[in-house]
């Protein structure tokens, strides 16, 4: 287990590593030259050679890039070029809130597309299973956007039963909980159709396993030999194929934010990159890789817990 | 002889098929006696596996049990309700498959699958009582080192090893009746001989009754006492294993034994069966057997021959079976 562990961790070096070249390099190819943004439209050539002199843009591009991994060690990501605040700054404060927001997401999301999935397939071929497929092909055609706004509308707006605009408070605090609740919907809604139908596929496989025959024999109830022996066997490929959906799940994420307003990482991306505030937005698009490159690490070590085989090689 | 502890009685399973009900087992009446071995033998196809999952009601859709009896003691398990059945699975009637490979469960450990059974049907077990109960079925059927097997996972396991540990969880409720279905099919020769020795070992010790399947006439003759030939969903020839090997009746018993090979019998004598057992939903008229049989007639296509008895004790379902001469024997 734990060599497994050090064995994924020691392949994700790199991978960030990969990120942060392709951080560095999206700096040098923008059109716009950090400096003259910094100096303002006033500015004279002096300032503006002084600033490129202070940032290190009269050096030669290793040499630059040393010096933003350098910077990047010691928590400097530049300042933003619009207000001047440091980047890992407004990182700092946005992460939570993104971190906030795909937790509440997924702590009802994959439960949910688990047991429909689970009940589709044990049932299957019933009107239930057909309601529960047709439903679920219906919510991955949704677009997130789509959803946010017809919960706006109606759950936010016309009823007014929960606020949706923007972030109000720690989640241990009521009004915490009532102002994610809308957007924690949307994120969650669009990963249960696909959470369901990957459930009822692999459930089916492995409900007409020998093993799962092997169960009844035994005397076990049906609830046992679904849970202990259908479904537990079938998250192995269902949390590979949530693995596969995190890139997806934090495309969401930048969306619902930016419709809801939720202070997080994502509204913050796009907020940088509509205002070619390009050392912000460097900083949003190595968070979110790092937090890709995370998940997916978590997700491998999750594999490795349900699957003995995995455990042990 | 004794009330058996299993009589099954007319027994039929079909399975629902765009055509119509097709049977995999069809019209089959058996006995299991106490602490005696069934030997269950015929040709891939003949429904030996439908007719054991039959008993165990593990028949699964679209297969269900359209007719017949299966009498454990007073009870009829064909009618019993599945939480009734539940408590006879693996209490009274424990069941082994062929497949040691997949028949574990590849994500739980070998120590947590057998105290499972016993927790079943026995709720209120303590952890520490079920694991003593675990390690002990685990040095029942001779796994060296139980104590580190508990808790070792399947894949971790020979196949000789993981049969062993599918025995040991069959056993952990002491049930009457083991339904062992080519439990050493899959296994190499030498492993398939100490499963089976285990098996008898077991027997004598534990006085339970076993319901051998197999196609394998080596295996019949090394462990059962009494024997039944299926063909085609039915039981064509019902004796006990001696009267079998000495005295076979049935054309399809005598096919049966004529490809084992045998080294002290002239080669000319050797009766091979052609072609394949014909499939549930393309049944020949008359007996089943009659496409293939050496000594077809034209009565055998009139009708399907009942099960007889021609002399006490060793029935036959053949026109051709000679009652009178047996009997003068
Ligand atoms: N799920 C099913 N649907 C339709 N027919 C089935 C099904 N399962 C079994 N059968 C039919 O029942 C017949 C008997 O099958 P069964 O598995 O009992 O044979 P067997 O004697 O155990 O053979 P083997 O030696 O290969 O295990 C087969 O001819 C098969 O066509
Ligand atoms: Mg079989």
């Amino acid at each position: 287990m734990l060599r497994h562990a050090l064995h994924r961790i020691a392949l994700a070096v790199p991978v960030l590593f990969g990120v942060l070249v392709i951080g560095f390099l999206l700096m040098q190819i923008v059109p716009t030259d950090p400096a003259t943004v910094r100096a303002g439209p006033t500015a004279t050539q002096e300032v503006v050679a002084a600033i490129r002199a202070e940032l290190g843009l009269d050096q030669p591009i290793w040499v630059q890039f040393g010096l933003y991994l350098w910077r990047l060690a010691h928590g400097d990501l530049g300042v933003s070029i619009i207000n001047n605040v440091p980047v890992t700054q407004e990182l700092g404060a946005t992460i939570g809130p993104t971190v906030e927001l795909m937790l509440a997401s997924l702590v009802w999301s994959i439960p949910t597309g688990i047991f429909l999935g689970t009940i589709a397939a044990y049932w299957r071929g019933s009107i239930l299973d057909r309601t529960i497929m047709a439903v679920s092909v219906a919510g991955v055609s949704v677009p997130v956007f789509f959803l946010g706004l017809v919960l706006i509308w109606f759950a936010g707006f016309q009823w007014q039963l929960l606020p949706f605009t923007g972030r109000e408070g720690p989640l241990w605090s009521w009004e915490g909980i009532r102002a994610i609740i809308l957007p924690a919907i949307t994120l969650g809604g669009v990963l249960v159709g696909p959470v369901a139908r990957m459930t009822r596929t692999a459930v089916v496989d492995t409900l007409s396993a020998d093993h799962v025959r092997t169960a009844r024999a035994k005397g076990l109830n049906e609830r046992l030999v679904v849970l202990r022996h259908a479904l537990r066997n079938a998250l192995i490929p269902v949390v590979t194929l949530i693995g596969l959906q995190i890139g997806f799940l934090l495309g969401g994420a930048v969306v619902t934010e930016t419709i809801f307003s939720w202070p997080g990482v994502g509204r913050l991306a796009v907020g940088a990159i509509l205002s070619a505030d390009f050392p912000m937005a460097q900083g949003t698009i190595i968070v979110l890789s790092a937090g890709f490159i995370l998940v997916n690490l978590i997700v491998d070590l999750l594999y490795a817990v349900l699957d003995p085989r995995v455990r042990q090689s | 002889m004794s009330e058996p502890l299993l009589r099954i009685e007319g027994l039929r399973t079909v399975f629902r098929t765009s055509g119509g009900d097709v049977p995999a087992v069809d019209g089959v009446s058996l006995e299991v006696h106490r602490g005696r071995t069934l030997g269950i033998v015929g040709e891939s196809g003949c429904g030996k596996s439908v007719l054991s999952l039959s008993v165990m009601r593990l028949v699964a859709h679209p297969g269900r049990i359209a007719a017949g009896r299966v009498m454990l003691g007073e009870r009829d398990l064909a009618s019993l309700s599945m939480a009734e059945m539940r408590q006879v699975r693996g209490r009274d009637i424990a069941m082994i498959f062929q497949e040691p490979m997949t028949s574990l469960n590849p994500v739980h450990s070998v120590g947590f699958q057998i105290t499972e059974a016993i927790r079943a049907h026995d709720p209120r077990a303590s952890n520490a009582e079920l694991r003593n109960r675990g390690i002990e079925a685990l040095k029942r059927v001779r796994i060296p080192s139980p104590e580190r097997r508990f808790d070792e996972y399947p894949h971790q396991l020979s196949g000789g090893m993981r049969q062993r540990v599918m025995i040991a969880m069959a056993l952990a409720c002491s049930p009457k009746l083991l339904i062992a279905d080519e439990p050493t099919t899959a296994l190499d020769v030498t492993v398939q001989a100490q499963i089976l020795d285990l098996l008898r070992e077991l027997q004598a010790e534990t006085g339970m009754a076993i319901i051998l399947i197999t196609h394998d006439l080596g295996v019949i003759a090394e462990m059962a006492d009494e024997v039944a030939v299926m063909y085609s969903g039915k039981v064509v020839e019902r004796t006990n294993a001696r009267a079998l090997f000495e005295d076979p009746q049935h054309p399809y018993t005598l096919g049966l034994l004529g490809s084992i090979p045998r080294l002290d019998e002239d080669r000319e004598n050797l009766l091979a069966i052609r072609g394949t057992v014909p499939p549930p939903f393309n049944l020949p008229p008359g007996c089943r057997f009659n496409p293939r049989c050496p000594f077809a007639i034209e009565a055998c296509r009139a009708e399907i021959p009942p099960l007889r008895s021609i002399i006490p004790g060793h029935e036959v379902a053949c026109i051709c079976a000679p009652v009178e001469a047996s009997v003068a024997a």
